[in-house]
């Protein structure tokens, strides 16, 4: 009961958190000098075109851009009526994209489970690889299997990410046939998902995992590997191996379980530069992830588009930092359910 | 100095045996603490040799003008793309000093493609101390002396041209008077702001550390590289290079200081109960004084340290942004910028040292990321 407390208090303030984003997000976005509409408005007048004109005027009308800057905002989230009475994010209509003339709705669709693909590929190999390389690599510290990983996990950590992505996926072209770029075969774009689908979406899901990954697993190695190491010093741990345990089995019972809890809790570090990460390599690898719709929207100042982009990017990462807080209490007994007003 | 009957000579001086062992304790206990620490960080093999490079490579940034054989802009019309030439010693087996072969562009008529091939008859030796480009020492002194340059009727492109013709090792010289500093004022602006928060957050408690607290939670689980990209996307077009790239720095150092604030807020809740602190309150000294005179320098050699950590995330960041085109942007010259380049894999397979940017990328993070674990296992100097 305890815990479905905290789950639900740990709801609420992620609520809170997203509602001091959404403005920062805001704020952010109207930054730069001008936007779309009067930008274009600006061109078409020079180029003499009133008709553009009139339409773009409207544009500013129906999308209220034409009030001060707090109340776009209001209408924007959908606190308060707009032209149209309440239609904002919260009752799920995510606004106009001037670039693409089109709703916003319509360009992200596709890509915003793909993105949630791409970053879920991402955690499960940043754990699949670095739980049993950052055990291993304490279990026979000063070895050469410590030596290499740690050699390994720098590199991962200095290289840039979008120069990994290209080499890798130039060599596994060459010499492991992997397809290049994209997230499935365009035979299967616009397909309902079938088994071949997901075979393709897989094999092509390779290399972008591993570009993502990368950093985070080494990061993640080299703590697991010092928690462990303080672990491994201590008494229990030389009881255990004085009662006859074999080696294996004592490692992962005791002190893995102890050294545990960091790994766990690092996910709300880890998410948000996965993230970062995932966006930079999409637009590299021209993945259709939400990271090249945001370059572009950015670039062209289309700023609902952008805005919704930011937002959706921010609400994943918070919620994998809630689900990361909420595991952690479920796993360690020790952690207190309240507020941390200590 | 008294003689003795035998002939030998004696100390008056009583003597202590246990003087010149307690002298050396004594001189160890009284020693100042960054003799302390350079004594053991000195051991830190790796932690110095990266150390010492980094020393280097910043010394050269004034006079990355003087060592680069081209100017950052030079334009060769006549080799774009050309390969890196090696230096030869030896010709005909006779020892010919540094020299280089001409190399002469060829059309292959099969690929298209310009194929650059040397005249292996016609050694050139390199020129020192020669007149080139001109260019300015530090940005101050103006001169076109530079330590070596192409010899006459030749090129020397030590890592290959690029698509302009420019040469790759002299812009890599330029680059990294601007990829070098990016991360030294993003640092130095997270920082002050780390401090700032971080010491108010610790010292005063209640609701501004309330605030505060939250601000930080917020602003760490934001990507940051979406952030980024907003920030610099509000960057005016026109604005001139330099002016781009102080921002760009700032950009970084302002979504960087949380983690660093968060570190100093804890200190300072620790140590803000003890005596010291207590008696230096009621001498009457101000918050402020408090802070800066007898709080912070208990822990600045930590917070050196893990600014020293985060300096490579800021060039890594500062590459990622104007690899996408919204960092620096030509004609300034940064790493990143020249990578931008090497963005699609038809100059990887084809031209691969337009990636060449990418190698003083690795060693200058790596060679930060071991000076920080250096500097930090050394900082406790009485600890084991």
């Amino acid at each position: 009961m305890i815990m479905l407390r905290y789950a639900v208090y740990r709801f609420f303030t992620m609520l809170l958190t997203l509602l001091v984003v959404s403005v920062l997000i805001f704020v952010i976005i109207n930054l730069p000098p001008g936007d779309y509409l009067s930008n274009q408005i600006a061109e078409l007048q020079a180029s003499g075109q009133s008709a553009g004109v009139a339409k773009a005027e409207f544009l500013r009308k129906e999308y209220a851009l034409d009030r001060p800057m707090w109340q776009q905002y209001m209408i924007w989230m959908g606190f308060m009526p707009g032209p149209h009475g309440f239609s904002g994010l919260l009752q799920g209509n995510y606004g106009w994209s001037f670039e693409f003339d089109r709703p916003v709705s319509e360009i992200v669709g596709d890509t915003l489970w793909l993105t949630v693909v791409v970053n879920l590929a991402a955690i499960l190999f940043v754990y699949a690889v670095a739980l049993p390389l950052g055990v291993i690599a304490a279990a026979r510290s000063r070895t050469w299997i410590d030596y290499t990983s740690a050699f390994v996990g720098y590199l991962g950590l200095a290289t840039p990410n979008f120069l990994l992505a290209l080499i890798l996926f130039y060599y596994g072209h060459r010499y492991f046939n992997l397809p290049i770029g994209g997230l499935m075969d365009p035979a299967y774009e616009g397909l309902p998902m079938s088994w071949d689908k997901l075979k393709s979406i897989l094999v092509h899901l390779i290399v972008p995992t591993f570009v993502i990954g990368t950093s985070g697993a080494s990061a993640m190695m080299q703590r697991l590997r010092a928690n462990m190491l303080d672990e491994l010093g201590k008494p229990y741990v030389e009881t255990a191996i004085a009662k006859g345990m074999a080696p294996s089995r004592m490692l992962t019972k005791y002190p893995l379980r102890v050294a545990f809890n960091p790994f766990v809790a690092d996910i709300g570090n880890l998410l948000p530069s996965m993230v970062s990460g995932s966006v930079l390599v999409s637009v590299v690898l021209g993945l259709q992830t939400i990271g090249p719709t945001l370059l572009t929207a950015l670039k062209t100042q289309d700023q609902f588009l952008s805005a919704f982009i930011l937002m959706f990017v921010a609400l994943l990462t918070l919620i994998g930092t809630m689900i990361s807080d909420i595991l952690l209490v479920m796993l360690d007994p020790r952690i207190r359910y309240e507020g941390r007003d200590a | 100095m008294s003689k003795l009957p035998d002939g030998r000579y004696v100390d008056d001086a009583p003597f202590d045996p246990q003087a010149s062992l307690q002298q050396l304790e004594r001189a160890d206990l009284d020693a100042p603490n960054w003799v302390l620490v350079w004594r053991k960080f000195r051991t830190h093999k790796l932690g110095l040799i990266s150390g010492v490079f980094l020393l280097l490579c910043y010394l050269m940034l004034p006079f990355a003008g003087f060592i680069a054989p081209y100017g950052p802009n030079d334009r060769n019309g006549e080799h774009l793309y050309a390969p890196p030439q090696s230096i030869n010693w030896f010709h005909d087996g006779s020892f010919k000093g540094p020299f280089v072969y001409p190399i002469v562009a060829e059309a292959d008529l099969e690929t298209f493609q310009w194929k650059f091939v040397p005249d292996t008859e016609d050694p050139r030796p390199i020129r020192f101390f020669c007149e080139g480009s001109e260019y300015k020492l530090a940005g101050l002194i103006k001169s076109d002396t530079h330590l070596f340059c192409a010899p006459d009727g030749a090129t020397l492109f030590l890592w290959g041209s690029d698509r302009l013709g420019r040469d790759v090792f002299s812009r890599i010289l330029y680059g990294a008077q601007l990829s070098l500093t990016v991360g030294l004022i993003g640092i130095s602006v997270s920082f002050f702001l780390g401090i700032l928060f971080g010491s108010i957050a610790g010292y005063f408690g209640g609701k501004i550390d309330w605030v505060i607290n939250r601000v930080i939670e917020i602003l760490r689980s934001l990507p940051e590289l979406p952030l980024w990209l907003a920030l610099s996307a509000a960057v005016p077009s026109n604005w001139s290079p330099v002016a781009v790239f102080f921002i760009i720095s700032i950009i970084l150092g302002i979504l960087d200081w949380p983690g660093l604030a968060r570190s100093v807020r804890a200190k300072f809740l620790s140590l803000r109960e003890e005596e010291y602190v207590r008696a230096a309150e009621m001498m009457g000294a101000s918050s402020g004084r408090v802070i800066r005179k007898h709080l912070l320098p208990n822990f600045m050699s930590h917070l050196i340290a893990s600014a020293t950590l985060s300096i490579p995330a800021m060039i890594l960041g500062e590459t990622a942004l104007s690899f996408l085109g919204l960092g620096l942007r030509a004609p300034a010259v940064s790493w990143g910028v020249m990578l931008n380049d090497a963005q699609n894999l038809a100059s990887i397979e084809i031209y691969p040292w337009t990636a060449i940017p990418m190698l003083p990328i690795i060693v200058v993070v790596l060679a930060f990321n071991f000076l920080g674990d250096g500097l930090r296992d050394s900082l406790d100097p009485y600890q084991q």
